[in-house]
């Protein structure tokens, strides 16, 4: 078929490809390698952080490193590691999992990894220039404020995370109109996978709740680097108004990171049960359910803040619901495994890992949402274990196991079982060993966030066993990269559907899939779309189009300088104080200023030129199915 | 298929909704306007929580002159009303109107503008700062925020006004045009909030 309008596009390889690329599943693959880089930086600064602790009165580092690594701990793990593995896995398989050929903005796709990649680099030169921030991952003021904190460390915070907060947003508006508009013919909402369920109401609350701490980061960048009074209670400031927008953030930002690892454990309990998913239709309602209450339970953070018995009472029962429609997953997910003729994969043995280890961080969660009870845990390593626990022993074993289970697909080839079941073992005893102590820590009095402890306190043997456990866990993702390299030699022989047990979509089609996913839209007939049609003994899908030539965006370097023209200018701003000025104005904003003109000059050319992308012909693609029709 | 002109030279009734782009930018920019209402609700909430914190600044009781403000609604307001006449050209595949309507939008918002750079340079004068009090950074940065967003609107739409007279109405730049006027009236929505919340309530509270 002769295109009037058929354009010659380029199509890059090597380094430029990937710095071009607007593909979905190559996107997801650089938040793969993004994401996992930051988590061992992050996992790195834990160890230190428990080598530190593995004594009393230890001075392995000094007191204002151990600041410095707390709080790059925090911020690294959760806006830097978590929520990047989180869009590696979401950009990888939601498209897939709903029959489409792209994500709805396959451009800002792109500018949304790259604002992170850059935001994040920003936050972590911080460590080669000196001025780490130390305010811990929430930044309170008036700590924040430039009473306190003198150097450019809380700057790097605001700055950073600024700029990678615009990459999470735009990606949660793409995953957003990707789900509602771009699904293939019959696949319904409530026949989506419960992955892309979690995915999309994840994006929901990103963009809900991250505007937030758009305004929140604002707010401190102007206090600290325009004089302003936001958070100075001398001008008039309330130190106790950052708290609030933080936490009206930072709450619903737990449900961002834990939903799609329910997502995750649904979709591996079932293909390994070999069962459908247990009440389907209560899983949804229930993801919905804790999306919903996300928004209604910030205070919790704040028990102690003082703001009276009826805002707390109101705040506890509210945090307490959520234990509701949580339990309701967890039943569901015993009911799938109950009777099924279960395979213990290394993806599975993370999900089942992932049940009882997630139950425990909820009933510590219930207890720390008593608002009288929290005023003994609040501050103490109680806190720290119970996050730990849903953070670490949910979202990180949920990501390990999607790992696991949809490396075959995003790589083509399958994990080594073997590796992979000893990076499940030494993770999970490692992670217990860890963190189950710091409940009894907690409870015996430790206050988190300290540099040292006396010796005589009954605190030496548990803090021992927590760093042993640390290593334990940092031997396990070892075992991971290990597994990471050992398959990446083997040859890529990976089958559509390597679990032989797929039930949705995305095992319909090649692994690693062709840059169009599918040559032929299918048409879904019910839930488990695919896992339908093996039980009603088709082979494949029934395409709802004939083989066609498919339209495909071109790659843009663009969003690649939208980042970089961010980062200029926040390094720009940033120093603005230190640099002197040029002619009229400071070197500082002349820097920001030509960091803000790249940016929004690549936007200009972006609205200019008109991308009529390309496409791909019905011969290529023939020739990719093996020249059959 | 992605023709950029219909199959008979015409253009559908809506355009801005003919292609699968178009309907992901429109449905994609409504779930922005989303976001941005909760970026404005929190700058509100700042607001209303220091705003009486003025300390030794001016009281906006004397500070605000209702006058001026009004009339800046009123232009604002009519910019809008002018977004829709521009909408309405669109679907009518006027061009020639469509892209009258929207350099009549463009200079209001511009005179818009001015009277707020005239009125904060006044209230700088009086000695209402940023950093006067945590009234004036945040009663700043909230009207500021408005402002920064009508500035990057009449860039925008300048812009769409160079595209449509270069390129014509065409599939690509409908859905454009009718975004730029979505993001327009949000602008303006924000705006009246400002006005009841920031001058109204400044002047009896």
């Amino acid at each position: 078929m002769a295109h009037a309008n058929a354009h010659a596009v380029k199509r890059y390889s090597g380094i430029m490809d990937w710095l071009t690329t607007v593909d979905h599943k190559k996107i997801g693959i650089l938040y793969l390698i993004a994401g996992g880089f930051f988590f061992l930086v992050g996992g790195l600064e834990a160890i230190l952080i428990r080598v530190q602790l593995w004594a009393p009165q230890n001075d392995f580092v000094g007191a204002d490193t151990y600041n410095e690594l707390l709080t790059m701990h925090g911020t690294t793990m959760i806006f830097l590691a978590a929520m990047p593995l989180l869009f590696a896995l979401m950009n990888a398989v939601v498209p897939l999992q709903i029959g489409a050929r792209d994500v709805a903005f396959p451009f800002v796709n792109s500018l949304g990894f790259w604002t992170f990649l850059f935001g994040g680099v920003l936050l972590n030169i911080s460590w080669l220039t000196g001025h780490v921030p130390d305010a811990g991952w929430t930044s309170y003021a008036p700590l924040a404020g430039t009473t306190y904190s003198t150097t450019h460390g809380v700057d790097y915070y605001v700055l950073g995370l600024q700029i990678a907060g615009i990459g999470t947003l735009v990606g949660g508006i793409n995953f957003l109109v990707t789900i509602i508009n771009m699904r293939a013919p019959g696949m319904t909402f409530m026949r989506m996978p419960l992955f892309t369920w979690t995915a999309f109401i994840t994006s929901a609350l990103i963009l809900f709740a991250f505007p937030a701490l758009t305004v929140g980061l604002a707010a401190l960048m102007f206090d600290r680097l325009f004089e302003g009074n936001f958070f100075d209670p001398a001008a008039g400031g309330n130190a106790v108004l950052w708290e609030h927008i933080f936490w009206i953030f930072g709450h619903p930002e737990v449900y961002i990171l834990i939903l799609p690892a329910f997502g995750i454990i649904s979709e591996v309990v079932s293909t390994f049960s070999r069962k459908r998913l247990f009440g389907y239709s209560s899983m949804v309602f229930a993801t919905i359910l804790i999306g919903f209450l996300g928004f209604m339970v910030w205070a919790h953070h704040m028990f102690t803040t003082g703001l009276g018995p009826v805002a707390n009472a109101l705040f506890s029962i509210a945090t307490m619901l959520i234990a509701v429609p949580t339990g309701i997953k967890i039943f569901n997910w015993l009911f799938t495994m109950w009777g099924g003729s279960i395979k213990f994969t290394a993806a599975n043995l993370f999900a089942v890992g992932f049940i009882p280890t997630f139950v425990m961080g909820g009933v510590t969660g219930v207890m720390l949402a008593a608002a009288p009870a929290d005023f003994q845990y609040h501050d103490s390593y109680f806190v720290v274990a119970h996050f730990h626990y849903v953070i670490v022993g949910g979202l990180v074993l949920g990501i390990f196991a999607g790992l696991h289970y949809w490396w075959p697909k995003m790589f083509g080839r399958v994990l080594s079982e073997s590796l992979g079941k000893w990076t499940f073992w030494t993770f999970f005893i490692g992670f217990h060993l860890t963190f189950f102590v710091q409940h009894f820590l907690g409870l015996m009095g430790m206050p988190r966030r300290i540099w040292q402890y006396l010796d005589g306190l009954g605190f030496n043997e548990m803090n021992m066993i927590s760093t042993v456990g640390a290593f334990l866990m940092g031997l396990g993702t070892i075992f991971f990269l290990i597994n990471v390299v050992v398959t990446s030699v083997k040859p890529k022989n990976a089958a559509n559907d390597p679990w032989e047990d797929g039930r949705t979509l995305e095992w319909t089609i090649p692994s690693p899939p062709p840059e169009y996913n599918f040559a032929q839209t299918p048409l879904v007939r019910g839930y488990d779309a695919y896992w339908k049609e093996k039980m009603d003994g088709h082979k494949g899908m029934t395409p709802a189009e004939p083989i066609g030539p498919i339209h495909m965006p071109s790659p843009s370097i663009l969003p690649f300088f939208m980042g970089v023209g961010l980062f200029i200018a926040g390094f720009g701003f940033m120093y603005s104080p230190d640099w002197g000025d040029v002619g009229f104005m400071k070197t500082g904003h002349l820097v920001g200023a030509i960091g803000l003109l790249i940016t929004l000059g690549c936007m200009l050319l972006r609205s200019m030129i008109d991308d009529h992308g390309f496409h791909i012909e019905e011969e290529e693609i023939l020739k990719d199915q093996g020249g059959k029709a | 298929m992605s023709a950029h002109t219909h199959a008979d030279g015409h253009l559908p009734h809506e355009p801005e909704k003919a292609t699968l782009e178009g309907r992901n930018k429109v449905l994609g920019f409504w779930l922005f306007l989303g976001g941005e209402t909760v970026l404005f609700g929190t700058l509100f909430a700042a607001f209303l929580a220091l705003r009486h914190q003025i300390l030794d600044g001016p009281h906006p009781n004397h500070l605000f002159d209702l006058g001026l403000v009004a009339l800046a609604t009123g232009i604002l307001l009519t910019s809008s009303l002018t977004s829709v006449f521009a909408i309405q050209a669109m679907h009518q595949q006027r061009t020639k109107s469509l892209i009258n309507w929207l350099i009549i939008t463009v200079i209001l918002g511009a005179a818009f503008l001015a009277l707020e750079i005239y009125e904060f340079s006044h209230y700088i004068h009086e000695g209402h700062k940023f950093n006067t009090s945590a009234f004036s950074t945040s009663f700043y940065t909230l009207v500021g925020f408005h402002g920064a967003h009508v500035a990057f609107g009449i860039c925008w739409i300048t812009l769409l006004i160079i595209q449509l007279s270069r390129k014509g109405l065409t599939v690509v730049t409908a859905p454009k045009v009718y975004v730029a006027g979505m993001y327009w009236h949000f602008i303006d929505v924000v705006w009246v909030f400002i006005f009841t919340v920031v001058y109204l309530m400044g002047k009896v509270g």
